[in-house]
């Protein structure tokens, strides 16, 4: 029987490879040694290293790796390059990107082709999936530059912008870091990851052709000194890192202090929540594009399954059948599911994590009979099962194609398994009931929430995680805003050191002239603290004209339980929130005489205009806090992806030490107003003013919990605020120096920091009634929302 | 879910025929259909799988023997019909079959499909090749006659040699949810086909929503159909890949449950090469390799065969072809 007869038999899907010459072409014509781009010029390649195609472990090309003195030449052109290209109009800089978006999109198939040579990935994703989404988001974001100076009046960009990009998508992370860096006017360093460096060099020979002007854009290649060397630059302005927790915590405590911007866009273990009335086949099919996508090597990967007992043996037999068809193999195939992984290191450690999960007793499915190829870097895809929150491969981010399966009872269970983790990345939900669906999407705590439909991306919808899974965001306004801030700030001056206050008394008897001792104010009580010392209070003469207690770890343990049992106040209706900001500032405002009298006994300055401002700002932020909401974005797709504004969650906040009152209300009003809940450190010099208010929260309907008050030293009880996991936004006015340490510390969970690093903030201009305390006290999750009859 | 099978009457072929079951209306409430996920899915299977070179020509012979070689217009006569028998007869140019080399292997299309008047004429037609006529029925397109008339119909194309007889539904039974009422008419259609297989054409361009349609297509076999077809070719929207996915997910889940095979027709606006090739992809993933047979699978189809054959000839000699130097269908 002929070929064609055998073929009619059986009807395989036989070979189909997409040809690699033009990539091999274009790789050859720089004699496969590539220097970095710095200035618009390529430099002499130094020591270099192989970029291998990890499908066959064949050499693609020689890399060098960067030195610090070449990250300081590209810094410097990039430094260089930055008054003319942010002197240009939006315009200008737009017809830039645009040009950019052109000519990937004239050259598609090269970088896909190229792409997938280097990286392992499918053909078919680099083609239809990457290098289309690198286009939109340079065409999305040249329209940004165009109304920048309209829709984001009075900012101003970073400058220089330090950004380290992973493997896993590595021309679409290199759009996600440069489009919005360029629009805003920045220029960029940018290193791509060591293991795909190709398509980075591609995109950088693209900017020369287009004419974009030199040192705007600098590719400098390397490993992990190299991102080290961008991380501490003294000239970079900002640092933008995609890529693991793990680096993203040592990055965050190597900025600390130094006043750089800061994005992080890290790991996940994303929940896939399918309950019992979702179209089930649709779900299965779902997770072969959640966590088969890319072989598994997607931050917001759904990697894990929960399906409700009710559907689940069904629902796991036929998810089986569904891997038995997925095609493993050369990823130049495009007919292939899954292609090989990024590199053998990956291959290692996924195999070591496998090991020890079936050490911990989890079973492992892979299809029947799905060979792998003689060489190169492929691992079948994975289904775990007889697993629970402890096992190992439930817990870590895996990184590759295995999937873990658990089930859950109720809607409330499904919420309870899904926010246990470190992670919040992004969050699938499979359900045909609308009510059902949009209840679970804000329970969640993820940045990303895709609902009926799974790794849905656009460069008009924000992108980005809660928890360790970072902050800020790429896409969208808000990813359009993390590359600018308020042009003001630049101009901020060093604030004045006031004068040491002595903790206690130098003789603790000398401390009992007065008869009260103001107390804790913590989940709506005043309680004694829990060392039962007490600080002093002195007016500007060193008269002692008060006690408060002498905060300590357990003090803040405490008011930091209170405030998380207090969490339904971020669903309590805005115009609820609002009432009540508005009954406390009316409140405030009838003993307006008694505050004022209380900042002039520990200032000596006259206090009216300092409460008057107080009532004015709590009233500014009882008017924002149910108008500071959401939008509606458009996606090239038939759905609705709304980004909801939600608060951190916890927040702590050590108040500066001048203005007594204001300093406090301030800052706690607009997180209050956004629902966050508070953990006040207030001035440590003249905290009385916050303990008379113990009386007015209490009178205004604030629920218990909400506010909670813990008096000491600031900077001992901001160490232990921000270490504490359970406080999720941090900020602090203070020294340099105790900003940097609150920066550090505030890597045990990546809580969002905002320290004034000794500047001075004037808390009484009313620049601060705005949106710039709300953005920080809020983050921003987007639910996609599919629809179609 | 256990069903009892409720007629075994008739005889047994090779493949087991469905017997129908009785109506479940349970399981019709459970139908979870999502649309934009069904687009999703759908949209990428063109994407996700291709066959090239001679897996491509292997594959488009394969195509050729699932067409439903078709001819369902008001001004058909016995020449027409004729014609397209003598076209059923050799679908390909005898140059290119040599060139395939493919030996003895029969490339025959599935069936002739046509109105009930023409019958006898396609019967005679076909003598000697074994190729079945089809006969559409029940009032076709529309299906708004008589019951009696329209059983009478099945009756007659039968009694003239139809061994497939391909009804259509009353749509509105499915926009009215009188889901016993379909399965009744449908279960009475199959009753008078008797030992000729029956494709029930659901009319999905206007059954509004793919969850109606995936009902549809679950009462329908429930109640005995041997296959389920998208459309009469004449509604305003004809057969997708969508639509297909649907249904073809009610026959795995059909089979799921009773172990029986249905097959699946999608008919109208499947014209070229490219568009057969993604929908027997769709099929092979969603129901199997083996599903990919005449007795499972059917396009219906009148243009396609041509543009098959050009395929075919492009695939032989790398020269582009051109339709009128292929036998006219």
């Amino acid at each position: 029987m002929n070929k064609i007869a055998q073929i009619f038999q059986t009807l395989d899907y036989g070979p189909a490879p997409e040809g690699p010459e033009q990539a091999i072409a274009w790789l050859d014509s720089h004699d496969r040694k590539f220097g970095h781009f710095i200035h618009g010029e390529w430099t002499k390649p130094g020591k270099t290293f192989s970029s291998d195609n990890p499908a066959n472990g064949q050499s693609l090309a020689q890399i060098s790796d960067g030195t610090p003195s070449d990250v300081d030449a590209a810094v410097k052109a990039a430094r260089a390059a930055f008054p003319l290209w942010s002197a240009l109009s939006g315009y200008e800089r737009g017809k830039y990107l645009y040009a950019i978006a052109r000519a990937v999109q004239k050259h598609a198939r090269l970088f896909a082709v190229l792409e997938t040579l280097d990286n392992g990935k499918p053909i078919r994703e680099s083609r239809d999936i990457d290098i289309p989404l690198v286009a939109r988001h340079f065409y999305h974001h040249a329209g940004w530059a165009q109304h920048l100076s309209r829709e984001f009046p009075d900012a101003v960009p970073y400058g220089v912008c330090g950004q380290i990009i992973p493997w896993n998508f590595p021309l679409l992370m290199l759009a996600w870091k440069i489009a919005p860096a360029l629009a805003a006017g920045n220029t960029v360093v940018l290193k791509p990851a060591e293991f795909t460096s190709l398509t980075a060099l591609l995109f950088a020979e693209i900017c020369d052709r287009i004419g974009l002007p030199k040192g705007v854009v600098n590719i400098v290649t390397g490993e992990g000194d190299t991102g080290q060397a961008i991380v501490n630059h003294q000239d970079i302005d900002k640092i933008a890192f995609t890529g693991s927790t793990e680096v993203g915590k040592l990055i965050r405590a190597a900025t600390a202090g130094t006043g750089k911007g800061l994005s992080l866009e890290l790991g996940g273990k994303s929940p896939y929540i399918v309950f019992e009335d979702a179209d089930i086949d649709s779900a299965i099919e779902g997770l072969v594009d959640a966590i088969w996508f890319n072989q598994g090597q997607v931050c917001c990967a759904g990697s894990r399954l929960l399906v409700q007992e009710s559907i689940e043996e069904r629902f796991i037999k036929k998810l089986k059948l569904r891997m038995n068809t997925l095609r493993l193999g050369d990823p130049m195939d495009k007919s292939i599911d899954i292609g090989a992984m990024v590199a053998p290191v990956q291959v290692a450690r996924i195999n070591d994590l496998m090991q020890r999960g079936v050490a911990e007793g989890a079973l492992i499915y892979e299809p029947d009979g799905m060979a792998l190829p003689g060489t190169g870097c492929f691992l079948r895809p994975a289904l775990v099962t007889n697993v629970s929150p402890a096992n190992t491969l439930v817990a870590e981010e895996i990184f590759g194609p295995v999937l873990v399966a658990m089930s859950f009872r109720t809607p409330e269970e499904a919420v309870a398994l899904a926010n246990n983790t470190k992670y919040g990345l992004a969050a699938t939900i499979w359900s045909e009931n609308i009510n059902l669906a949009l209840d679970i999407a804000p329970k969640i705590k993820a940045g990303v929430v895709w609902i009926n439909g799974t790794n849905n991306f656009d460069a008009a919808v924000g992108f980005g995680g809660y928890k360790e899974s970072g902050f800020g965001r790429e896409g969208g306004r808000e990813g359009m805003g993390a590359y600018l801030k308020p042009a003001w700030e630049k101009a901020l001056k060093a604030a004045p050191v006031g004068k040491p206050v002595p903790a206690r008394a130098a003789n603790p008897l000398d401390a009992s002239h007065v008869d009260q001792t103001a107390k804790m104010y913590i989940g709506g009580k005043q309680t004694r603290p829990d060392s039962a010392y007490t600080r002093p209070v002195l007016d500007p003469s060193g008269k002692l004209i008060g006690e408060v207690g002498e905060g300590n770890r357990k003090d803040i343990r405490n008011a930091v339980e209170a405030a998380r049992a207090s969490l339904g106040w971020s669903t309590t209706a805005a115009h609820t929130r609002a009432q009540i900001l508005y009954f406390l500032a009316e409140n405030l405002d009838y003993r307006r005489d008694e505050f004022a009298a209380r900042i002039k006994a520990q200032t000596g300055e006259d206090g009216a205009e300092e409460v008057a401002l107080s009532v004015e700002r709590l009233f500014a932020f009882a008017g924002w806090a149910d108008k500071y909401d959401g939008a509606v974005h458009n996606p090239p797709l038939r759905a609705v992806a709304a980004a909801m504004i939600e608060p951190l969650g916890v927040m702590g906040i050590v108040a500066p030490t001048s203005l007594p009152l204001l300093g406090s209300i301030a800052l706690i009003a607009p997180a209050l107003a956004m629902g966050n809940t508070v953990v006040l450190v207030p001035s440590s010099q003249s905290p009385l003013s916050l303990t008379d208010l113990y009386q007015v929260i209490e009178t205004s309907d604030v629920p218990s919990g909400v506010i909670n008050i813990v008096t000491g030293d600031s900077v001992t009880l901001a160490k232990t605020l921000t270490e504490h996991d359970g406080v999720d936004g941090l900020w602090f006015a203070g020294s340099a120096e105790a900003s940097t340490m609150v920066e550090k510390a505030s890597i045990s969970n990546l809580k969002q920091t905002w320290t004034t690093r000794g500047l001075s903030y004037d808390l009484t201009d009313r620049r601060f009634e705005g949106d710039y305390f709300l953005g920080k006290s809020t983050q921003v999750k987007n639910v996609w929302i599919p629809y179609g009859a | 879910m256990s069903l009892r099978v409720v007629d075994n009457s008739h005889t047994e072929t090779p493949h087991k025929r469905n017997p129908g079951f009785p109506l479940d209306l349970d399981w019709v409430e459970r139908v979870r259909m999502n649309r934009s996920a069904l687009e999703r899915r759908a949209g990428s299977i063109g994407a996700r799988r291709t066959v090239k070179k001679e897996y491509q020509l292997a594959w488009l012979l394969k195509a050729i023997t699932l067409i439903d070689l078709t001819t369902l217009n008001a001004d058909d006569t016995d020449g027409r019909v004729e014609r397209l028998c003598a076209k059923a007869r050799h679908p390909l140019r005898s140059d290119i079959l040599e060139k395939l080399d493919i030996g003895d292997l029969s490339i025959l299309p599935g069936a002739v499909c046509v109105y009930h008047r023409f019958v006898k004429t396609a019967v005679n037609a076909l003598e000697g090749t074994g190729i079945p006529v089809a006969a559409v029925s029940t009032a076709f397109p529309h299906g708004l006659a008589p019951l009696e008339t329209k059983l009478k119909e099945i009756e007659m194309s039968v009694a003239d040699g139809a061994r497939e007889i391909d009804i259509v539904i009353e749509r509105g039974m499915v926009l009215r949810g009188d889901w016993q009422a379909l399965y009744d008419q449908v279960r009475a259609f199959r009753k008078a086909c008797g030992d000729a297989h029956m494709k029930t054409i659901l009319g999905t361009g206007e059954l509004a929503t793919q969850t109606n349609i995936a009902k549809a297509s679950l009462v329908c076999m429930m109640a005995g159909a041997d296959f389920i077809k998208t459309s009469t070719g004449k509604e305003k929207v004809n057969a997708d890949l969508v639509t297909s996915l649907t249904m073809i997910r009610m026959i795995r889940w059909f089979h799921e449950e009773t172990a029986i095979q249905i097959g699946y027709k999608p008919a109208g606006g499947i014209a070229t090469a490219g568009d057969a090739l993604k929908y027997m992809a769709l099929l092979k993933e969603e129901l199997g390799t083996h599903w990919l047979q005449p007795h499972l699978f059917r396009f219906g189809a009148s243009s396609l065969l041509t543009d098959i054959e050009r395929q075919l000839e492009h695939g032989l000699t790398g020269h582009y072809a051109a339709d009128y130097r292929q036998p006219m269908v």
